[in-house]
């Protein structure tokens, strides 16, 4: 049962968590993902949480978890979109993510995962003449 | 206290691992209706998913009972985790930053106390084990 799919691009894997998940999507989402970033050869995961309302230590833990499996199958992972109030819970509850990296939004995560900040810059600059144009 | 007291007392089971998204969801909404800031509430809910996944792999199973509560000034919310499993032998081990009696990271209760006001253990061996948890809002 696959409740959180995870798309390619590039050379890039997204994952975008949008429902609350219980502890057995969580495991799920851990093996799959596992998986696809070996079968895929992928150099990058991004892992957007901007929809998450809390981080608990089961998912801070699955979250070091693909970090370190990424890290030891020669990709990169970026977890992105961290609510402020869920940070804030996540150092008060003692939970410091070891070895994850993060950012901002999923635009920077991208980009730190392809290592181009030139592609950082280009996007934010594309989102802005969006804005001007909407 | 009694449970039978409450007036709008709301019990959620706790057997699966969807049982603990209940309760989340349970208490999130408590914590709005006690008019707690976007921060608090993320702590009681973190709290409230950390315990209830004690309760269910711990204590086996048990239920999480909650309530609007209120002293002179603020409205809060109460949660009464209970389980009849094992109950915890060591509560100063227990409390230990990174002790795990099991797979987890040692941080439930620990962690969770410092997410909430008052945080309160009962427990007895072969009994089982009540953990009250209580914050205030505004």
């Amino acid at each position: 049962m696959e409740r959180i799919p995870i798309y390619q691009i590039g050379n890039v894997l997204l994952v975008s968590i949008q429902i609350d998940l219980q502890d057995s999507d969580v495991i799920a989402l851990q093996d799959s993902l596992s998986e696809r970033i070996a079968s895929s050869s992928a150099q990058g995961v991004v892992i957007d949480i901007s929809a998450l309302e809390i981080v608990d230590s089961f998912v801070g833990r699955m979250l070091s978890t693909i970090a370190g499996v990424s890290r030891v199958l020669n990709a990169r992972t970026v977890v992105v979109g961290m609510r402020p109030a869920v940070a804030i819970t996540l150092v008060e509850l003692g939970l410091s993510l070891p070895g994850v990296e993060t950012a901002l939004n999923v635009e920077r995560g991208m980009a730190m995962v392809t290592g181009s900040t030139a592609a950082a810059t280009a996007s934010d600059t594309a989102a802005d003449a969006n804005d001007d144009v909407l | 206290m009694t449970f039978s007291d409450e007036v709008d007392g709301q019990i959620v089971a706790i057997e699966t691992d969807a049982d603990v998204v209940r309760v989340r969801q349970a208490v999130r909404a408590l914590a709005a209706q006690a008019g707690m800031s976007l921060v608090d509430q993320t702590k009681l809910i973190t709290a409230a998913s950390e315990l209830a996944r004690n309760t269910l792999i711990h204590g086996k199973g048990g239920a999480a009972h909650l309530e609007l509560t209120r002293n002179e000034s603020r409205a809060g919310v109460r949660v009464v985790f209970a389980d009849t499993g094992p109950g915890i032998a060591d509560l100063t081990l227990a409390f230990e930053e990174g002790w795990t009696s099991g797979t987890g990271l040692g941080l439930g209760l620990p962690g969770s106390r410092r997410l909430v006001d008052a945080f309160e253990v009962d427990t007895e061996v072969g009994r089982g084990t009540r953990i009250t948890i209580v914050k205030w809002g505004r």
